[in-house]
C-alpha cells in the first residue's frame, strides 16, 4: 500500500522532472532574453543620465519628471485613446466578419476565409503602412475617387497626418488578430443552445444578444486585449502617417533614447507605458469576469 | 437574408485588407516618379534599379542570414517547448508556457529597447547576431503555436510501440516522432523566416552599422525619388511572402492528413 504510494510519487515527480528538462532550453532562453532585459530597463530607469555618464544612484527623478512634464503626459495620453480607439474599431468591424465566417460560412470552406484573412498579415508591416500613406493622400485613390464621384469638390486634407490615419492604418493591420480569436470562441458555442433560445420565443435579435454575445465575450476580450497591448508601443505607423498631431509614446522612447542620448528617461517611459498598459488589461479582464461571471 | 447583408460587409472588407498589397504592384509597374493616379504607363525600369544598388544587395543578404538563422534556432526550441507542452505534466507549467508565449503580446518596442538597454550595460555592439536572439524570442511563441498542433495531433500509442519494441528515445524520436510531425516543423521554419525577414522594429534598434532589408527600405522611404524603386522591392518582398505562405500552408494541412484530422483553421 505505501510502497504503491511512494511509487506513484516517483512516477510523479520523474514525469515533472522529465517536463522540466525539456521545457528549459526555451525557458532559459526566455529568461536571458526576456526577463533579464526588462529587469535591466527597470534598473535603469532608477538611473540618472549625466551627459555622457550615468549616474548609478537610486532615484525617482527619471518617473518625477515623465509624471510631471505635460509633453510626457500628453503623449501616453494619446497613446492610450489612439489605442483604445484602434481596439473599438478593429473588434466593432472584425465581430461580423468572424461570426459571417463561424455561422455563414460552409464548414468546408471556412478555413479557405481564414486564410485569406491573415495573408495580407504576413506581409510586411512597413510597405503596408507606407501604402497607407498613399492611399490617404492629397492626391491619393481616397481622394481622388470622392472627387471623381462628385462626393467633394476638393481633396479632403484630414484624413492624413494626423489621429485618424494612425487609427485607420491600425486598424488594418491588426484585423487577423481580432477575427482569430472571435472567430475561436463563436466556433465554440453550442448550436443547440441557440435553438432552444429560438424554441423558447426569442426573437433572432434577442437570441443573439442573450447567447451568442455573452457566449463569444471571452474572444472579444482576448481580441481587444490581442489589439490593444502592441498597438500602445506602435512606432512605425505614428512616423508615417501621424503627422506631428498623431505622434506616440514610442517615438518619444526612440527620441529619447537615440536623439536625445538619455537611455534612462527612454527606460523610465517605456516602463510607464508597459505598467499603464498592464493595469488597464488587468482591469480589462476583471470587468469582463464581472460582466459574465454570474450569468454561468 | 441575414446572410446575404453580411457576405457583401464580408467582401467589401476583404477589399480593405487587401487594399494596399493590390496598390503595389500598380505603382511598381508605373511609369512615373510620383507615387499617385493617374498611372503613367507600363515600365520594368524600377525592378532594374534594383538590381545596381549594392547597398539594396548588402541589406537582402544580411536578412537572409538572419531569418535562415533564427527558422531554425525558433524552431528548434519551439520543439522543445511543445513537446513539454503536449506531453508532460510539470509543476508551473501554465506560467512557464505563458511566460515563453509572452512576446506574442508584448510590444515590439518594449523587446527592443530591452535588448538593447543589456547590449549598451554590457558594453556589447549590436549586429547581425543581435538580431537573431532578438528575432528568435519574437519567433518562438508563432512556432510553438504550430508544432503544438502537430504533437497534439500525434498518436501516442505509436511512440510507445517503438518503445515497446526496443527502440531508445533517441531512435524513437528520429523514426516515429519526427517524421509525424516534420509537415509542423516545415511551415514553422517558413513561418518564422518569414516574420523574420519582414520585422522591422527590433532589427531597427539593434542593427547598428549592419541594415536589414525592412531597415534600408525605412531610410528609402525619406528620398521622394526612390519610392518607386521601394514599391518594386514591396512587390518582390510580398510575392515572395505569400509564397511561402502558400508553401507553409500546403504542409500544415498535409501535416493534419498524415494524423488523419479535419481542418480546424489557419495559423495562430
Amino acid at each position: 500500500m505505501g510502497e504503491s504510494h511512494s511509487g506513484l510519487r516517483r512516477a510523479l515527480r520523474s514525469e515533472a522532472g522529465k517536463g522540466l528538462t525539456i521545457v528549459s532550453p526555451p525557458l532559459v532562453y526566455s529568461l536571458l532574453l526576456l526577463a533579464a532585459p526588462l529587469a535591466t530597463i527597470v534598473l535603469l530607469s532608477f538611473w540618472t543620465q549625466q551627459f555622457l555618464t550615468i549616474d548609478r544612484t537610486f532615484t525617482f527623478a527619471n518617473y518625477e519628471e515623465a509624471l510631471s512634464d505635460p509633453l510626457y503626459r500628453e503623449l501616453m495620453f494619446r497613446s492610450l485613446r489612439i489605442s483604445g480607439m484602434v481596439t473599438l474599431v478593429t473588434v466593432v468591424t472584425a465581430f461580423p466578419i468572424a461570426y459571417f465566417i463561424s455561422f455563414r460560412v460552409a464548414p468546408n470552406r471556412k478555413s479557405l476565409w481564414l486564410f485569406l484573412i491573415t495573408i495580407p498579415f504576413w506581409t510586411s508591416y512597413l510597405i503596408r503602412v507606407f501604402l497607407w500613406r498613399v492611399i490617404l493622400a492629397y492626391d491619393g485613390p481616397v481622394n481622388g475617387t470622392l472627387l471623381g464621384l462628385g462626393i467633394i469638390d476638393e481633396p479632403l486634407g484630414f484624413i492624413l497626418y494626423n489621429a485618424n490615419a494612425v487609427v485607420v492604418t491600425l486598424a488594418h493591420a491588426f484585423a487577423p488578430f481580432a477575427i482569430l480569436p472571435i472567430f475561436v470562441s463563436l466556433e465554440r458555442i453550442d448550436r443547440s443552445l441557440l435553438e432552444a433560445a429560438r424554441d423558447l420565443g426569442e426573437s433572432h435579435a434577442m437570441t443573439f444578444f442573450r447567447v451568442t454575445l455573452p457566449l463569444a465575450m471571452p474572444g472579444v476580450l482576448a481580441a481587444a486585449l490581442i489589439v490593444f497591448i502592441p498597438t500602445v508601443g506602435d512606432y512605425v505607423t505614428p512616423r508615417l502617417v501621424g503627422g506631428s498631431g498623431g505622434t506616440m509614446i514610442a517615438n518619444m522612447i526612440y527620441a529619447q533614447i537615440f536623439d536625445l542620448n538619455n537611455r534612462p528617461m527612454g527606460a523610465t517611459l517605456a516602463v510607464l507605458a508597459m505598467g499603464t498598459v498592464a493595469v488597464i488589461s488587468i482591469g480589462l479582464i476583471l470587468l469582463t469576469r464581472l460582466w459574465t461571471g454570474p450569468k454561468r | 437574408m441575414r446572410g446575404g447583408g453580411l457576405k457583401v460587409y464580408a467582401i467589401l472588407y476583404l477589399a480593405f485588407l487587401y487594399a494596399p498589397i493590390v496598390l503595389l504592384p500598380l505603382f511598381a509597374f508605373n511609369d512615373g516618379t510620383v507615387i499617385a493616379f493617374p498611372l503613367q504607363g507600363f515600365t520594368l525600369e524600377w525592378f532594374a534599379a534594383l538590381l545596381d544598388t549594392p547597398a539594396l544587395h548588402e541589406a537582402t543578404l544580411n536578412s537572409l542570414i538572419i531569418a535562415v538563422s533564427v527558422a531554425i534556432l525558433a524552431t528548434s526550441l519551439g520543439l522543445f517547448a511543445a513537446r513539454a507542452a503536449t506531453r508532460y505534466k510539470f509543476p508551473g507549467k501554465p506560467g512557464i508556457l505563458g511566460f515563453i508565449m509572452l512576446p506574442l503580446v508584448l510590444p515590439e518596442v518594449i523587446v527592443a529597447i530591452s535588448l538593447l538597454a543589456v547590449l549598451m550595460q554590457l558594453g556589447l555592439d549590436s549586429g547581425l547576431w543581435t538580431i537573431i536572439l532578438g528575432h528568435s524570442l519574437l519567433c518562438m511563441p508563432f512556432s510553438i503555436a504550430i508544432l503544438q498542433g502537430s504533437f497534439a495531433n500525434m498518436d501516442q500509442s505509436l511512440e510507445e510501440a517503438a518503445i515497446d519494441l526496443g527502440e531508445t528515445p533517441l531512435s524513437t524520436f528520429r523514426l516515429v516522432t519526427f517524421p509525424l510531425v516534420l509537415p509542423g516543423i516545415i511551415a514553422s521554419l517558413l513561418i518564422c523566416f518569414t516574420i523574420s525577414l519582414d520585422e522591422f522594429i527590433i532589427a531597427f534598434f539593434l542593427s547598428g552599422n549592419e541594415p536589414t532589408l525592412p531597415v534600408y527600405l525605412w531610410g528609402q522611404l525619406r528620398f521622394p525619388a526612390r519610392l518607386p524603386v521601394v514599391m518594386a522591392l514591396g512587390t518582390i518582398l510580398v510575392t515572395l511572402s505569400v509564397l511561402l505562405l502558400v508553401v507553409a500552408e500546403f504542409f500544415r494541412r498535409r501535416g493534419l492528413k498524415r494524423a488523419g484530422l479535419e481542418d480546424t483553421g489557419g495559423f495562430l
